[in-house]
């Protein structure tokens, strides 16, 4: 039984939302498939929250008809400006990969709930793949709350490593990859950082790809440790009016995109009994 | 100054656009983008007598210009509805109407029933239409004794203006709307979703839990259009259109083609603003073409 619960806030229908335009101010391809982009808007950034998402109008791509939902990768307010980290899978996200500096491009935010950021604590990341999107603003809020951070990330090969030297300034960095190229082999649930009995951790964050989530939430339940997850269902509004992107909880179906994208994965239902541990972050 | 104000059957709407049930939620999900009051009218997501959990996840596809929903009514029930939905929308003073679903006759008659004694819910929409649930929804809807039997059994206990939204998954559409107004429909809406399928080719796999899903979208709209343009020279009641409207251009030809207001969907999951701009861009067209009244465009197609 989990001994205590950390409250997922329903801040989605107390944050205002905006549709904006931004601006591209730099687009970096950041391995052979994941690009980040840095926006500006002339207008302040609306307040935002870790684990957040937003709502991206895809112009030009006449095969993209409704919005795509991404993780708000970074959001600096001194400087007014925000990161998507953009992993190319279809056609919406090759277009985006492709910007321009200087393009505009619209985007409808802030979305969801967000991650619920504890103070003083020592707290685990765990990003695979192009989950670590949401972990950047997560990681340095955590950070600035005294918190001890730190971060596992898994991928692949060395190759699907992303921004592991810029998660340094947060925390402890462990990396793993599936064929050993970068980090210690293996799948990220077999990490050593598994191996050593009692976790010291009092969260668990986690965002990539189910199986991976499934396996980490299941690790966690172990020994008593919440574990908040960040999904990625299928969205047509990103604001609750259509119910298409519901996933199957404790308490019925609830929208991924006003109820999570985070939830603790101790609601979400077929999460829990898994017993299979290790997982592949193919997806 | 054109005027935009408009009226379906008892019902006297600011101006002719309205909101398709199911893809405006109940309204707030859209109150930071738009003034709710500003539209004609919102059409809540449908009410059904029990609770429903729909279906599962995934419920959505995305096709080329549209997508496919498969989300199965998925609604709290008309208690829920009454206790603690319907508070909520006396926030709004435009017209609002309840689109009313279910699985059997009575279920539709007892939603209706209590429908009927709220009185900020001006008018109810009867789905006979939906191709997301097993038994009932599109059953009643692509058969003439059928649908006659519901609306029927419904207008014995609504007083107030009783819509019925008729589907497009039928051999002849103005059959259904001719048998629906002789049942005693004050008007009707067209059209819900057409039937579809979507096929993941990498996983040999549906893409929706259900297989088959309900179409919206661009991508229905000529289709819409024509079967707005038959049924509305086939009977005497108003027609509402629906089906891919996104922009003002699309609502007019709508209306041209005999609808006396139109229904915006999916557009909004694009463009929350999507009604708003619609009506704006109404007002320039009919100032543009010098027409004073927006009931001018009503079956105004030269042809
Ligand atoms: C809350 C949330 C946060 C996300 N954050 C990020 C992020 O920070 N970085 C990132 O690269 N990606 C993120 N994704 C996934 C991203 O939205 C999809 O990769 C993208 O929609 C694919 O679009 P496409 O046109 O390139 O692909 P296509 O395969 O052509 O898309 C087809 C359809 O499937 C949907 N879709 C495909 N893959 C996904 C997916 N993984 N999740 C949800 N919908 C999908 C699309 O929206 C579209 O409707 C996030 C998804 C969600 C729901
Ligand atoms: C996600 C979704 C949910 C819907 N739910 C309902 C519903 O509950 N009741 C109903 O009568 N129609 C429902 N519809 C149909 C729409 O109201 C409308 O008839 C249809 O989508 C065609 O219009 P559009 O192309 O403008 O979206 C739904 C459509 C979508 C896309
Ligand atoms: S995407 Fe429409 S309700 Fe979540």
């Amino acid at each position: 039984m989990r001994t205590f619960f950390l409250l997922l806030p329903d801040r989605s229908l107390i944050m205002k939302k905006y549709i904006l335009d931004f601006k591209v101010l730099s687009n970096q391809a950041i391995n052979y498939n994941h690009n980040l982009l840095e926006l500006s808007c002339d207008r302040p950034l609306p307040p935002m929250l870790p684990g957040q998402f937003a709502e991206v109008r895809v112009d030009g791509s006449p095969g993209t008809y409704l919005r795509r939902p991404f993780s708000i990768h970074r959001a600096d307010f001194a400087m007014n400006t925000m990161h998507l980290l953009v992993k190319s899978v279809g056609d919406g996200t090759r277009t985006l990969a492709q910007l321009a500096t200087g393009a505009i491009v619209n985007i409808m935010l802030p979305l969801g709930n967000g991650f619920p950021v504890t103070e003083n604590n020592d707290v685990l990341l765990v990003g695979g793949g192009c989950g670590v999107a949401p972990l950047w603003f997560l990681a340095r809020q955590l950070k600035q709350k005294g918190n001890r951070v730190s971060i596992l990330i898994g991928g692949r090969s060395y190759r699907d490593i992303l921004l592991a030297d810029d998660y340094a300034q947060f925390g402890q960095v462990y990396v793993s990859t599936e064929d050993g190229s970068l980090g210690e082999k293996g799948m990220v649930t077999h990490h050593t950082l598994f191996k050593k009995g009692k976790l010291p951790f009092t969260t668990i964050y986690c965002c990539g790809p189910d199986g991976m989530m499934k396996a980490i939430s299941h690790i966690a339940e172990k020994q008593d440790i919440p574990c908040m997850v960040s999904l990625e269902n299928t969205m047509a509004c990103g604001i609750g009016a259509c119910l298409c992107c519901v996933v199957d909880t404790k308490s019925g179906n609830r929208c991924v995109c006003t109820d999570g994208p985070v939830f603790n994965s101790n609601e979400l239902k077929g999460w829990s009994a898994e017993t299979e541990v290790g997982c592949s972050i193919n997806e | 100054m054109a005027d935009l104000s408009t009226r379906v059957h008892n019902l006297n709407l600011r101006n002719p656009v309205l909101t398709a049930s199911g893809t405006f939620g109940y309204g707030e999900e859209f109150d930071d983008f738009i003034d709710v009051n500003s539209l004609g009218g919102i059409i809540v997501k449908a009410t059904t007598s029990k609770h429903r959990e729909g279906n599962p996840y995934p419920r959505m596809a995305e096709t080329p210009m549209g997508m496919l929903n498969a989300v199965g009514l998925q609604n709290k029930g008309i208690d829920y509805f009454v206790e603690t939905i319907y508070p909520r929308l006396l926030k709004y003073n435009n017209c609002i109407i309840a689109n009313v679903s279910d699985s059997t006759v009575d279920g539709y008659v007892e939603v209706a029933e209590k429908m009927n004694s709220l009185d900020h819910i001006s008018a109810i929409e009867l789905n006979i239409s939906c191709p997301n649930v097993k038994e009932g929804g599109m059953a009643f809807g692509t058969s003439c004794p059928s649908a006659i039997a519901v609306t029927r059994a419904v207008r014995e206990v609504y007083d107030k203006t009783l819509i019925v939204k008729l589907s497009p998954n039928v051999t002849s559409i103005v059959e259904i709307a001719q048998a629906v107004e002789t049942a005693g429909a004050d008007a009707v809406s067209l059209i819900n979703t057409l039937l579809g399928m979507a096929i993941d080719a990498e996983k040999r796999r549906p893409v929706l839990s259900t297989i088959t899903g309900g179409l919206s979208g661009p991508a229905i709209k000529p289709v819409a259009l024509r079967m707005v343009w038959q049924v509305a020279r086939a009977v005497k009641i108003p027609v509402i259109g629906i089906g891919g409207i996104t922009t003002a251009t699309d609502a007019i030809e709508f209306m041209l083609a005999g609808a006396s207001a139109i229904q915006v969907g999916t557009a909004n999951f694009v463009d929350p603003q999507a009604t708003v701009k619609i009506i704006a861009g109404i007002e320039e067209y009919l100032n543009r073409h010098k027409i004073t009244n927006v009931n001018e465009l009503i079956g105004g197609l030269i042809s």
